[in-house]
């Protein structure tokens, strides 16, 4: 897979002319201004990154574009030209005609953007049909050339699949496949790669940058992640509150920010940072062999075969070290994560807790011992209970504390997660990065011995990632909890880990301490991951 | 405002209804059993609103008091399906497995069979009386709420903070009253509202087949059976108890899609 920064295209002539040109585009609705005033061009051909965390408005200033803006918010003012027409002002039958023809929209979730009850190949003919005149044998060979092209193997067997077939990588290329079929001159990518792991999202936007230069599309790629627009864009476009308030060639405005909102978001790029020796601890928990089958569907008269998940497992945490298990969507570490604090019960092996066999029984103790931060905080956290109940509720099981106690308790943790008196909220009244510090909050607030973080900040900003990992690192600090952190995201692992385990289709394929694995990975699954990994430098 | 229109309309309908039922267990214009055989089928007048019956009795009354054992009968009897197929829902869909299996074959069963034979046949076996058809009904909707609730734990049981709370601890008794029964309120509480509305109008049905709340206590179906032989003469002896159950499952109807629009926020219009 190549990793180098993609060779450094001149920066388009000013005279050319663009592509695309907005022009004091404003959207929002009643006094509320999600878009402020923005305005930028692309010249055909031309990578440009709309860069900015939640709420600065980059999605609807890519959906605007299309006059696919969500109910509630509308375009107020602005000129939005495509080779000099004006989207805004064309008739919607106009724009129909655009939309899937000269400009295509990738989205954010492959899940929810292929109908699950079309064939693929359904799918992808009906942008061709309406928007060429091919036979529907030449659409068909379009097809089958167009899937070839995005690495799916059998294009035939895949246009008769349907879309659960496929992992959400294989998705997401299929869905580019689809948008790419009528060879759009624009492409607005608006996330693409969210929802997916590093290894994933780098074969997808590989693919993506690869096929908009040999077709010459202009790409408008959206995203929060400056990694990579170090990779794939020419030109950035930073967005805070609505407005631009940067804009530059990609590399300059990565390598020299002049906007302090963008010297913060350079900032918030993961760093590897030394990390204090520490001395060796007792072992806290350990797995021996664990192993864990997930039973195969009942059908009618049969058992489909399962599924191993987890293929004989070692591993050791100490009191108080971060272990950090990294590997790509489906190699079994969030089921191990799972199965070390038996939310899933093993099928083989030993689960040892301070030297105790924990593997079956009540093991009440290690039970109490053992905490979880999931990674999406807005499925974690129960819609219907105030955040302090939330936070107040794993206090049921602490024996001999009184109500004033357990109050005072309850409000020490909010004040150590940095939410001082936030209890009477309820979780939709709080951001992404709020929600997660309640979800830590609640993890801590019995004073664990351990906590797993199932990849606790791949659902947020950068900025907000950096905020979480910094207060997990300090509470780890103050308290003194063994850490098993699971994450797909390298970046985030090189800040907080001690030693790192490579976790490959439900086995190790590599351990050792932090900076061994990341300065000399010895496993080729190792090197992909870190190569895939999103980074300002290449 | 077509939304609003509905929860207005609907809203007036059923306090009308209710407020009726209610007051009709402490006051009456006259007493709804009073025979006077000499004011036999009586047109509407100033002292009879609606007129009499056939054997003299008030029909403003009896309407009343009708509306009170109509409305009685079917509360209780959604109360009986409701907590009765909650439980039955709840457990099949958090044990899952064979415990699941079994329950709902049952419930499926009991959902083949149209219900209004199953309270017919109940009725048949414990007797035709005001606790008899609340047996009765109650039974014949659980499965209605079973199927339901299994569904909306089904849902629930899979978001994470499910799994949060047996990670802290917490037992998979406290887990499902805590977490997973107060997402099946919405739901539940727009089925409750049609479900209210079934009942009257089985009710109705079953007393007008006889096999109701028994004679003389008057209710909406009964006053509509035995008012059958006089319509060509006394046409408001079949006409107001027939408007009083068709205005009340309208006022029931409206109010439930209201509800349905205000708590699933999917079903909102854009």
């Amino acid at each position: 897979m190549s990793i180098a920064l993609h060779p450094g295209r001149p920066a388009p002539a000013a005279d050319q002319a663009a592509l695309l040109a907005v022009e004091g585009l404003r959207v929002g609705a009643g006094g509320f201004r999600a878009v402020d005033g923005v305005s930028f061009g692309i010249a055909p051909g031309e990578i440009l990154a709309l860069v900015g965390e939640s709420g600065s408005g980059k999605t609807a200033t890519g959906r605007a574009i299309l006059g696919l803006l969500p109910p509630g918010l509308e375009r107020l003012e602005g000129a939005i030209r495509l080779e000099g027409e004006d989207l805004a002002q064309v008739a919607p039958a106009r724009l129909r005609e655009l939309r899937g023809g000269a400009i295509g929209m990738v989205f954010q979730e492959p899940m929810v953007s292929l109908n699950p009850a079309m064939t693929i190949g359904a799918q992808l003919g009906e942008a061709l049909a309406l928007h060429s005149t091919l036979s529907r044998e030449a659409q068909r060979a379009a097809c089958i050339a167009m899937l070839r092209r995005v690495q799916i193997a059998d294009p035939e067997g895949c246009l008769r699949a349907y879309p659960h077939e496929f992992s959400g990588g294989m998705r997401q290329r299929i869905m580019l496949a689809a948008v790419m079929l009528p060879k759009p001159r624009l492409l607005i990518a608006d996330e693409p790669t969210t929802a997916l792991d590093n290894l994933a999202q780098a074969e997808v936007l590989d693919l993506m940058v690869e096929l908009a230069r040999e077709n010459g599309t202009a790409v408008l790629l959206v995203t929060h992640n400056l990694g990579l627009v170090a990779r794939y864009a020419d030109r950035a476009l930073v967005m805070q509150r609505g407005r631009v308030v940067e804009e530059g060639p990609a590399r300059q405005v990565l390598t020299a920010p002049r906007h302090g909102y963008t010297r913060l978001l350079v900032s918030a790029m993961p760093q590897r940072l030394p990390r204090p020796p520490r001395a060796e601890g007792e072992v806290l928990l350990e797995a021996r062999g664990l192993v864990v089958d997930y039973p195969g569907r009942a059908r009618l008269f049969r058992r489909l075969p399962g599924k191993r998940a987890v293929k004989g497992v070692d591993l050791q945490i100490r009191r108080g070290e971060t272990v950090a298990l990294v590997g790509g969507s489906g190699s079994g570490k969030t089921t191990l994560g799972r199965a070390m604090l038996r939310l899933v019960q093993p099928s083989g092996g030993r689960l040892l807790f301070r030297g105790q066999d924990v593997t079956t029984g009540p093991a009440r103790e290690f039970r109490l011992a053992c905490q979880i931060v999931f990674q999406d905080p807005y499925s974690s956290l129960d819609p219907r209970q105030r955040v302090g109940e939330i936070v107040a509720e794993p206090l049921r099981h602490e024996p001999g504390l009184s109500a004033a106690a357990r109050a005072a308790r309850v409000a020490e943790t909010f004040e150590a997660v940095g939410l001082p008196g936030m209890d009477r909220r309820f979780p939709h009244q709080l951001s992404g990065g709020q929600r997660q510090r309640v979800a830590i909050a609640r993890a801590i607030v019995r004073r664990p011995a351990l906590v797993v973080a199932d990849e606790p900040v791949s659902a947020l900003d950068m900025t907000v990632q950096k905020q979480i990992l910094e207060l997990i690192r300090r509470l780890q600090e103050e308290r003194g909890f063994a850490c098993l952190f699971i994450s797909h995201d390298l970046g985030a692992v090189a800040e907080v880990a001690d030693c790192v385990l490579v976790m490959q289709d439900g086995a190790i394929v590599e351990q050792g301490a932090r900076d061994a694995i990341f300065d000399a990975p010895a496993h080729p699954y190792t090197r992909a991951l870190l190569d895939a990994t999103p980074r300002l430098v290449p | 405002m077509r939304l609003r229109m509905n929860a207005v309309l609907g809203g007036t309908l059923m306090a009308l209804v209710l407020g009726t039922a209610v007051t009709s267990f402490f006051w009456t214009p006259a007493n709804p059993l009073r025979i006077a055989m000499r004011a036999r089928l009586n047109a509407p007048s100033a002292a009879h609103w609606l007129g009499t019956d056939e054997v003299g009795r008030d029909v403003v009354s009896r309407l009343m008091a009708g509306a009170g054992t109509s409305c009685l009968v079917a509360a209780l009897t959604v109360l009986a399906a409701v907590v009765l197929g909650s439980l039955i829902g709840l457990l099949s869909g958090f044990a899952r497995g064979w415990v699941d299996r079994v329950l709902m074959l049952v419930n499926d069963a009991l959902l083949a069979f149209p219900g209004i034979l199953l309270a017919l046949g109940l009725l048949a076996v414990l007797g035709a009386s005001q606790w008899g058809i609340v047996a009765a009904l109650g039974l014949a909707y659980t499965p209605t709420v079973a199927r339901i609730v299994r569904g909306a734990v089904l849902s629930i049981r899979e978001r994470e903070f499910v799994e949060a709370s047996r990670s802290i601890g917490n037992s998979a008794l406290y887990t499902m009253w805590r977490h997973v029964l107060p997402g099946t309120v919405s739901p539940l509480i727009v089925l409750a509202t049609s479900l209210f509305g079934w009942a009257i109008l089985a009710e109705s049905a079953l007393s007008f087949l006889g096999l109701g709340v028994p004679p003389p206590a008057p209710t909406w179906g009964n006053m509509l059976a035995a008012a059958r032989p006089y319509l060509e003469s006394a046409v408001w002896l079949g006409v107001a108890p027939g408007a009083c159950i068709a205005l009340t499952l309208l006022g029931v109807n409206l109010l439930g899609d209201a509800l349905r629009d205000q708590l699933d926020p999917r079903s909102r219009p854009q």
